[in-house]
């Protein structure tokens, strides 16, 4: 024992009691979920302090200067300027609000309503069950983005519509998700035990199920993120997302299609900021999985 | 098997019926009306009267819904807003473009998805390991428009190697046929037109790919590396044979029953990326139709294609569940027996 290395101690040192310490201590140890949470951390504050100090950002994200229509990157304009002059930096940054506020939205409503109906269909079984999940079914009868469009097309454009069609299409995946653990958790001494002193449904599945299951739809609204940022960009780019002059990702990539090879800059650094936002979200989701799951780090 | 086909069949009809419903509601309940956006914002109230009654839109509710329904058993699925024309006839007319582009898309996606799977499994943690997941992982979050439009840049604007859209020379274009310009030039031994399909499909369809392609590599690398933990491969190895026999006749047999599911799940979800990457190239199969469609509100075309899509979706899970239970005696009988 007294060879043993600092490595070998600290893990027990500094470990918590809670599996959520664990978790964090877990995490914390994995450089590139860290990295990748100081990125989306840099870009949502970034956002933030856009909305509230718009003097923050080097040009005014909505003021026009034809003069300088399609401008390619300079030391004045980082990343150029679109076709009617302004500053496509500072588009970018204010882009983000968009998109990170309908990531985390859509992903709420995502996962309240199918954490709510995965967590019913599974206590409850029987015919509850196969109602819901036969809804389910339909939601995923068709390719998720389809949908949202669709819903996109009855729905009419706006940012608050994407967030609602995004959010609904993607309910079944948590549903399911939650569904299948509760079916493993809720035949558990706990449960059982908890039902026997007269607890009433509610309470059991809120009490003792959910918390057993938080894991594992932590890890899929991480990633779940990702695909409502990529969603969210794609509705933009067909130009059902928000309304002009507003900025958003998906939006300036559709604008700048047609002028692809006038003004490439246009459409590189608005997806760049997607592709990267994203890629945080991914591997962040898969930093929070291996903490969570030790067992998948050896994939 | 068959006792298992037909019942997954019964299984899927309501889940097509809700289908239905929500596609119905969504387009006659929710939307706003049509007429204005239809004929244009001059027109006036008998006018838009009078058009609402000639596409049935003045009935009732479910007495539209019930004709729909009707109709699309028969495979008659109206009329478009636009063209007066039928909706399955504008659909048949571009589905063999996005089959084609699906097919090439899944085909380049399962060669160098598995390729690079295997690669990373069996030289795990080296250089050659991190670059292929590093490639996997940038093809899930790059969007999928985008990395289409970066080929267009790079291969068409810069190095002027490929076409940025299309699908072929319309001087060249095959009459008849199968529809899938690819096969009709090389059975009518047209290698010009052949080539020049060729060039048009390469972009879209690796555009396409990429999402597929970096779910296939994850999925060949984790399945891999299960196989060749497992103790028949020790077995393989302990007997003296080859690496490359290991691999190939042992872990990549056995690590191939997953992968099979995710390319065929895969090539349901490329219905969904057709969307944008036929918009992205000015490809003209049903995905582009069908965003075309919405932004001009008409509703017939886009009910038509979401429920031909539901349809597709369902008979490739099917045959998805199928083959598994072919490759895989174990569930065949689990699956009969339940």
């Amino acid at each position: 024992m007294a060879e043993a290395t600092a490595d070998t101690v600290k893990p027990t040192a500094e470990k918590g009691e809670s599996i959520w310490d664990d978790v964090w201590y877990s995490l914390s140890h994995n450089v590139t979920a860290m990295v990748s949470l100081g990125f989306i951390a840099l870009v949502a504050l970034l956002a933030i302090l856009s909305a509230i100090f718009p003097q923050i950002l080097p040009y005014d994200p909505y003021a026009q200067d034809l003069s300088q229509s399609f401008a390619a990157p300079s030391a004045a304009h980082w990343f150029g300027c679109d076709q009617q002059g302004r500053d496509i930096f500072s588009r970018v940054i204010v882009g983000g609000q968009v998109s990170l506020t309908v990531g985390l939205l859509s992903v709420s409503i995502s996962l309240v309503v199918g954490v709510t109906l995965g967590a019913i269909a599974g206590y409850k079984g029987g015919k509850v069950d196969t109602v819901i999940m036969r809804c389910m079914d339909v939601l995923l009868a068709v390719p998720s983005i389809l949908l949202a469009i669709t819903f996109m097309a009855a729905l009419g454009k706006g940012i608050d519509k994407a967030v609602v069609a995004i959010g609904l299409v993607s309910i079944p995946e948590y549903a399911r998700i939650v569904r299948s653990q509760i079916l493993s958790v809720k035949e558990n001494d706990y449960v059982s035990a908890a039902r026997v002193i007269g607890d009433s449904d509610a309470k059991i599945i809120f009490r003792h199920v959910l918390p057993n299951v938080a894991p594992s739809i932590i890890v899929r609204a991480t990633l779940g993120i990702s695909s409502a940022i990529l969603d969210a960009a794609a509705l933009g780019f067909l130009g059902l997302g928000v309304q002009p002059p507003q900025a958003e990702w998906g939006d300036m990539l559709g604008r700048g299609r047609n002028y692809i090879f006038q003004a490439p800059h246009a459409m590189i650094y608005p997806g760049l900021a997607i592709t990267l936002t994203v890629l945080a979200f991914n591997l962040l989701g898969d930093g929070i999985r291996d903490a969570v799951d030790p067992k998948s780090r050896r994939r | 098997m068959f006792r298992y086909v037909v019942k997954r069949l019964l299984q899927a009809i309501p889940v097509l019926l809700g289908l239905s419903i929500v596609v119905f509601l969504l387009m006659h309940v929710f939307s706003p009306d049509p007429a204005p956006v239809v004929l244009g914002e001059h027109a006036t109230q008998a006018q838009m009267h009078a058009w609402r009654n000639s596409m049935g839109l003045n009935k009732p509710l479910i007495q539209q819904y019930f004709s729909f329904l009707i109709g699309f058993l028969h495979g008659d699925l109206g009329v478009s807003y636009y063209t007066h024309t039928s909706v399955t006839k504008e659909i048949m007319s571009r589905f063999p473009a996005t089959v084609e582009l699906a097919l090439v898309a899944i085909v380049l996606a399962s060669v160098i998805g598995i390729a690079l799977g295997v690669v990373s499994a069996v030289h795990k943690g080296t250089p050659i390991d991190a670059v292929s997941m590093l490639l996997a992982l940038v093809g899930i979050s790059m969007p999928i428009f985008w990395s289409g439009v970066l080929m267009i840049i790079l291969f068409s604007g810069v190095l002027h190697w490929l076409p940025s859209g299309g699908r072929i020379n319309p001087l060249l274009a095959p009459v008849g046929g199968t529809g899938l310009f690819l096969v009709d030039t090389l059975l009518s031994g047209d290698m010009e037109a052949f080539v020049d399909a060729l060039r048009h499909i390469i972009l879209p369809a690796l555009a396409l790919s990429l999402y597929s392609m970096a779910i296939i590599t994850r999925m060949t690398r984790s399945s891999m590396l299960d196989a060749l933990n497992e103790d028949y491969v020790r077995t393989a190895r302990a007997k003296g044979l080859t690496p490359h026999r290991v691999h190939k006749h042992h872990a990549l047999r056995n690590a191939m029953l997953p992968v099979t599911t995710v390319i065929g799940l895969q090539l349901g979800s490329l219905l969904g990326g057709a969307m944008l990457t036929e918009t992205v190239f000015a490809w003209p199969g049903i995905g582009k139709f069908i965003v075309d469609s919405i932004l001009k509100s008409d509703f017939p075309i886009v009910q038509g294609t979401v429920m031909l899509i539901g349809v597709i979706f369902v008979i490739i899970n099917l045959i998805v569940d199928i083959i598994y239970a072919f490759l895989d005696p174990r569930i065949k009988y689990t699956k009969e027996e339940g």
